[in-house]
């Protein structure tokens, strides 16, 4: 079976600094990754670069996407096929609605498969049914697009457009910044309800907070751009007791 | 937003240099001698059957532009232009239409092109339509000449005058000479007392009293001669308690040399009139390297003479290499109020200096400013707006809200707001801000699926929602996908 994401000896570079320095990563369908290191390490880097934010450079290595290159297609090719990132700091877009851009965006990509585009009485009764299971108002998707939203409410969007886009790859990038307990708890539950076999996940996290709601089933660990220790779940609790430390030496 | 798909898919059709008006219509027409003298104003003057009176008004406005100099405060750089090298009228050959079965199909041809109606008695005659669509009255205006005005039986029935300026001059002399040259006198400004001597045509409406247009009125404005000028004059009067609203959108062929546009809009309110004026102005706006592109000076004014009138502007401004042009109220009537929406898009090497009057003389007056200023490319984007209260316009308010948006980082959007108080009882408030689309925006937009022109044209709507929301409806369409084609391949 092809794994669903594989990145293999990947090399990056910002501006002549290399950040990853050869990354391998495997993921197959229904598994969830976390992938937890210190500040710098490369985590938010290789979050970009699986979905193709401009401004790196790949100078070695390859990201397989269900057995394509990756690296080859504009950003808005791999979401067509199903890669979604949940930003760590959404941004706003004055003055067009959520709804608006919820519906351009799940329209675009359906076009780009080839499937048809959803009307407008499907679409809203698709939206009203996924934003009641994350408790979202209407109101709120009547606003622009993250425009005065807290920290809460941003993070519910990025879940919402999750559930409603339905891509085969979620990466989580730190969900859990700039959340309380509460919300944290209202965002987790909304991810583990999109947990599903033909779904994977990759939750890239600082604390090991998170993944007490989102139970992960491998732990990698990175430090200085390579993933430096991998395991089961309780690697992350293993984490959370002795630092990060250990593993800056052994990257170094 | 299926318009942004289609908006997409429509610049994928249009050529590198974007602009879909720029074809040329091959037709025989009649000019002027080139140049600028006494000669060519008699010549306009004879060509439209004026009365003397409004000759001697020409040759005044001539002589005296011979001893005005022309303007160079506004943030443009250009270079001089040669007055004697352009042409003055230009009509199509073909004299005295009795219906439009006589205009020359060619003409007719370039205005389906442009998806102007004209032919709107075959509409009426064959199709049945829907329930609640609006209808638009239209005068077409090529060159120098009106060549048609639709629904003007219609119009009559309400009492409503519309028709082409220089049909007015000689059918209803009275109304021409009582408003003509009261908002933008002759004396006004360098290009306005050119426009004085040499306008050729333009539209003529009065609605009046009491009386709700029963439609939209709309001048499409097309500049087809090389080396020509349009001088266009528009004159609208609301009496009282009269309400109209007017559109107007304006396009010309691509061409190496610049061509001149040097327009007057004259609009006035009686007591508890109205008239909602809106512009689509899409003029060529140079290639892709800054060569040609229409040279924009206009002159627009509107006098709220009577107390509880009320004058709004909107515009979208996306075409022409140069724009000069501040669509101004006078709120002179007690309680009248004057609204200015704008939209103006620079890309290329386009430079617009635009923005707005707004003039408080009587008491309890109120204006509001909305501006949209939009820069990509290597353009220059210059907001100036003036807000003044006289001594005695007690209570009068402004809100002004600037707003510029920069696309990439060779473009600049400048803010040059004048603000007059002469009592203390009026209240003026500014707000300004600047952004950038940034590239996190547009990344965030793409990442959900949306290619790189749709997140550019969806974050822009955005931008801009709140003056698109004044346009009537059909205008509004055409302007978003406008906008969109204006800012193809502004962003890497």
């Amino acid at each position: 079976m092809t794994a669903l994401l594989e990145v293999k000896g990947l090399k990056v570079q910002v501006e002549d600094n290399e950040i990853l320095h050869g990354l391998d990563l495997t993921v197959n369908q229904g598994e969830v990754h976390a992938i937890m290191g210190p500040n710098g390490s490369g985590k938010s880097t290789l979050s970009h670069v699986i979905a193709g934010k401009p401004g790196y450079d790949v100078t070695a290595g390859e990201i397989l996407f269900k057995g394509e290159d990756v690296l080859e297609m504009a950003p808005d090719e791999r979401a067509a096929k199903g890669v979604f990132l949940a930003f760590q700091y959404p941004v706003e877009i004055p003055g067009v609605t959520t709804m608006n851009f919820l519906r351009t965006a799940l329209n675009a990509q359906r076009k780009a498969r080839g499937e048809a585009e959803l009307l407008v009485p499907d679409f809203l009764k698709k939206v009203r049914s996924v934003a009641d299971s994350l408790n979202i108002p209407m109101d709120m998707l009547k606003r622009g697009v993250n425009v005065g939203f807290s920290g809460g409410e941003k993070k519910r969007n990025e879940i919402l457009q999750m559930a409603l886009f339905q891509p085969s790859l979620c990466i989580l990038d730190e969900m859990d910044s700039g959340l309380d307990i509460d919300a944290l708890r209202v965002a987790a539950d909304g991810v583990n309800v999109l947990r599903s076999k033909d779904r994977a996940m990759v939750v890239i996290t600082h604390y090991q907070r998170l993944l007490n709601y989102i139970v992960p089933d491998f732990v990698h660990v990175m430090s200085k751009g390579r993933v430096v220790k991998s395991g089961g779940k309780e690697l992350a609790l293993e984490l959370e007791e002795s630092g990060y430390a250990q593993f800056e030496d052994k990257a170094a | 937003m299926p318009a942004v798909q289609e908006t997409v898919d429509r610049v994928r059709q249009i050529d590198v240099d974007q602009y879909r008006y720029g074809f040329e219509t091959i037709i025989e027409s009649e000019k002027a001698p080139k140049g600028l003298s006494e000669d060519t104003v008699r010549f306009i003057s004879a060509k439209k059957n004026e009365p003397e009176w409004m000759l001697e008004w020409r040759l005044e406005a001539f002589r005296r532009w011979l001893t005005m100099e022309e303007p160079t405060w506004a943030r443009v750089n250009y270079p001089k232009i040669d007055y004697q090298d352009l042409y003055y009228y230009s009509a199509p050959k073909k004299k005295a239409l009795a219906s439009l079965d006589e205009v020359d199909p060619e003409i007719l041809k370039t205005y389906e092109k442009l998806g102007i109606p004209l032919r709107e008695q075959e509409m009426l005659a064959g199709v049945v339509r829907p329930e609640g669509e609006r209808r638009v009255a239209v005068d077409a205006v090529f060159d120098s000449v009106s060549v048609a005005t639709t629904f003007q039986a219609e119009l009559k029935a309400a009492g409503v005058i519309f028709m082409p300026i220089s049909e007015a001059i000689r059918e209803h002399p009275d109304l021409v000479k009582k408003y003509l040259g009261t908002v933008v006198p002759t004396s006004d400004n360098y290009f306005a007392t050119l426009n004085s001597a040499v306008f050729s045509d333009g539209s003529f409406v009065y609605v009046p009293p009491g009386v709700k247009c029963p439609m939209e009125l709309s001048t499409y404005f097309r500049i087809n001669e090389r080396n020509t000028g349009q001088f266009e004059r528009t004159l609208i009067i609301a009496d009282k308690g009269a309400y109209v609203s007017y559109l107007e959108g304006c396009t010309a062929p691509q061409r190496d040399e610049n061509q001149l546009h040097a327009a007057v809009v004259e609009l006035v309110t009686h007591d508890d009139a109205e008239i909602k004026y809106s512009t689509v102005q899409n003029w060529y706006p140079g290639n892709s390297e800054g060569k040609g592109g229409i040279y924009n000076f206009v002159t627009k004014r509107g006098d709220c003479r009577g107390k509880n009138s009320k004058i709004s502007w909107t515009q979208v401004e996306t075409g022409s290499a140069i724009t000069w042009k501040y669509p101004s109220c006078i709120l002179r009537g007690d309680n009248s109020r004057g609204e200015f929406y704008s939209i103006a898009i620079s890309n290329g090497y386009q430079q617009v200096d635009s923005g707005t009057k707004m003039i408080h003389l009587g008491k309890n007056t109120t204006s509001r400013i909305i501006s949209k200023g939009i820069a990509a490319g290597v353009s220059q984007n210059t907001y100036r707006g003036l807000v003044t209260a006289h001594r005695k316009a007690t209570g009068a308010r402004n809100f002004t809200a600037c707003d510029s948006l920069l696309i990439g980082d060779k473009c600049g959007a400048h803010t040059v707001p004048y603000i007059e108080a002469k009592n203390s009882s009026a209240l003026f408030e500014h707000e300004a801000t600047t952004s950038k689309i940034s590239e996190d925006m547009l990344f965030y937009c793409v990442q959900r699926g949306l290619s790189q022109e749709e997140a550019v044209a969806l974050v822009v709507n955005g931008f801009v929602k709140d003056v698109l929301q004044q346009l009537p409806m059909e205008f509004a369409v055409e302007a978003q996908k406008l906008i969109s084609i204006s800012l193809e391949g502004s962003v890497g």
